[in-house]
């Protein structure tokens, strides 16, 4: 038995108050909203658990939800495999190095709705580089108006702006690995495939299970971007859970159902993230 | 198994050496024999690591050429030589289990599932690790982990030579003693030719049969344990082996005498004193005799390690160590006595020897 300090908790009162401010304030007054209806004027009735209900069973939600999912699914098959790639592929010494660190961090640096301009404008099939050239190509390119083009190109948009994170982090986790192993597998005869499987892989698990749960928290969350290029359009196509969630508690001002989104939102996020880590840890001791 | 052939080989880092100063490895030209264990010892940076890498084909001589059993390797790589090695920092494969680790060079290289399964039961009761076959590698501590590494040569039936880059650095002190003895049964038992680098000279003496010393980039001297106690070719020799090491004293050559400061000794017969050089005189701590008569000597330290008196003291204001019997006495006007026959000479750091 440790002794209790009590004293201790004088170093966390800081924290704890800044983080309650931050945090624990507004969800609280969000879980307020969720079981209560207004019409405005401060005046609230209680309504329990119906919001819950409403959204559980609305298939509005329902959709942004799948949607969502794919879109968190699409991009992490695509992000993770690629940064690993790139990762492997560059350079472990001389003035390669900074180059391509300076240019993988690029993207991470330009902020949010600046990458959806960027893209909205890149994508446009009058002016943009992209669109115009797609165009002239004879391909039928048109992010406002058909919903898979306006996938491709928030896809695209989410794969440019953030494999560089998944490939710094694998960089970094590469570097940690000693020559000695590389070493001891050409000694062992082993192939390329087997030096990144049983070497490479197995030392990377690490970045990857904090890339994947990164990459996963933040396309789930994300609004920005889409919203920028296609304002959730073309129909609800590219209209995501936050997005969805913005129109309903601002645009049409349903502060109790909205509430309640964002608490079930809340708890997907922290139940797939969990899940992500205990499948992706069982393995450590 | 095979005999390695170190012909001529030099090695540099950068490129373009222009002088001595710049090869990390100056020329070494020696055969390691077939089946023998060798161990070469010298302190961080005297190059042995960069010539044990240069016989498993991590890192290609500068110049010269390597040869097992007669066949030029030099250009051949660490796959093509069929070497083993074992590392300072122990090597598994984590995700695998013990077992899978010894199957995977054999995996590599296509042997027969029956082959191997065989192969690697064998190298399991070898290495004392059969009730751990089946667990993953990761959960096991730094002795265990550094016994895969080698069983993974030793599951080779045709590798050239097994090679030890300070394989015992992060095993703990009492497992030192077991493993090593393991090894060195090994050895016995299965007669490949074993090259052990490290900086202990409890390690290399109790392991190999020959130890090279190896010194600034170059090997000073081959020989086994009395040898490199006995005759020191080089000052550095007799200053690494032997705990504490050997006093060397620059001396002044007047005739047959060494004259130290005001005093003189008798030069060994049949040394030949070349011109111009550093003359210096080498003398174990154990071959001088603490007593009344001799040369006058001061004391300034005695350290008592057990079995015997270590005693720190000036001779003509050159330090000396002598070794004296734990219940020896100490006068207390001391003097020392030099035990004839015992004596080195050495010009410029390296051994003068003895004519008829």
């Amino acid at each position: 038995m440790k002794p209790w300090n009590n004293k201790a908790w004088l170093f966390t009162i800081p924290t704890l108050v800044l983080v309650a401010f931050s945090a624990v304030i507004p969800l609280m007054t969000v879980v307020n909203y969720a079981f209560q209806d207004t019409f405005g004027n401060n005046v609230f009735t209680w309504v329990g658990l119906d919001w819950f209900r409403k959204i559980l069973h609305s298939e509005r939600f329902l959709a942004a939800l799948i949607r969502n999912l794919a879109f968190s699914a699409i991009i992490l098959a695509i992000e993770i495999p690629l940064g690993v790639l790139i990762a492997l592929r560059m350079p472990k010494k001389g003035i390669g190095v900074p180059i391509c660190l300076v240019l993988m961090s690029l993207p991470l640096l330009v902020p949010f709705n600046v990458v959806g301009t960027i893209w909205q404008v890149f994508g446009r099939n009058d002016i943009g580089l992209l669109g115009a050239s797609l165009k002239g190509l004879g391909i039928d390119y048109n992010y406002v108006s058909d919903p898979i083009d306006a996938w491709g190109t928030v896809i695209a948009m989410d794969v440019w702006h953030w494999t560089s994170l998944v490939v710094l982090l694998c960089y970094a986790g590469l570097a940690s690995i000693p020559d000695a192993y590389y070493q001891a597998a050409q000694i062992d005869g082993a192939s390329a495939w087997a030096k990144f499987r049983y070497i490479q892989l197995p030392k990377l698990s690490r970045v990857l299970t904090i890339a994947v749960l990164l990459r996963f928290m933040d396309s789930f969350m994300i609004y920005t971007e889409p919203f920028v290029v296609t304002g959730g359009g073309p129909g609800n196509a590219t209209t995501f859970l936050s997005i969805d969630l913005v129109k309903m508690a601002i645009g049409e001002f349903n502060i109790g159902p909205a509430a309640a989104m964002s608490l079930v939102y809340f708890l997907i996020i922290l139940l797939v993230s969990w899940v992500f880590y205990t499948v992706m840890t069982r393995h450590d001791d | 198994m095979a005999a390695i052939t170190l012909d001529h080989i030099r090695h540099a880092y950068g490129p373009n050496p222009a002088s001595p100063a710049d090869y990390a490895l100056k020329e070494v030209h020696h055969t390691f024999e077939d089946g023998a264990a060798y161990a070469l010892l010298g302190p961080s940076g005297c190059g042995k690591t960069t010539l044990l890498n240069i016989i498993s084909g991590l890192v290609r001589p500068s110049e010269g050429r390597l040869l097992f059993d007669g066949q030029d390797v030099t250009d051949l790589s660490t796959q093509g030589r069929n070497i083993a090695q074992v590392f300072q920092f122990p090597v598994v494969y984590d995700t695998m289990t013990v077992a899978e680790n010894l199957a995977f060079p054999l995996r590599n290289r296509r042997v027969p599932a029956g082959e191997i399964k065989a192969k690697v039961a064998e190298v399991l009761d070898m290495i004392g690790l059969a009730a751990m076959a089946g667990k993953k590698a990761r959960g096991l501590n730094a002795d265990q982990k550094q016994k895969i590494s080698l069983g993974r040569g030793l599951v080779r039936a045709d590798v050239a030579a097994i090679l030890f880059d300070e394989p015992l650095t992060v095993i703990d002190p009492h497992m030192k003693w077991v493993l090593r003895s393991q090894l060195k049964q090994l050895h016995r038992q299965f007669g490949r030719t074993m090259i052990y680098v490290t900086h202990d000279q409890t390690e290399a003496l109790t392991f190999a049969d020959k130890v090279a010393v190896m010194f600034e980039g170059e090997i000073v001297q081959i020989g086994d344990a009395a040898q490199l106690f006995d005759e020191p070719a080089h000052t550095f020799v007799g200053y690494f082996i032997g705990s504490p090491g050997m006093n060397v004293l620059p001396i002044k050559v007047d005739g047959r005498r060494a004259v130290i400061g005001g005093q003189a000794v008798a030069l060994p017969a049949g040394v030949k004193i070349p011109a111009g050089k550093t003359i210096e005189l080498g003398i174990r701590p154990e071959h001088l005799t603490l007593g009344r008569t001799g040369l006058p000597i001061r004391i300034d330290r005695i350290e008592d390690v057990g079995r015997r008196r270590i005693v720190r003291g000036k001779l003509e204001g050159l330090d000396l160590v002598i070794a004296a019997p734990e219940d020896g006495e100490v006068p207390a006007d001391p003097h020392v006595q030099i035990e004839a026959g015992k004596v080195g000479v050495f010009a410029d750091s390296w051994r003068l020897g003895t004519q008829p």
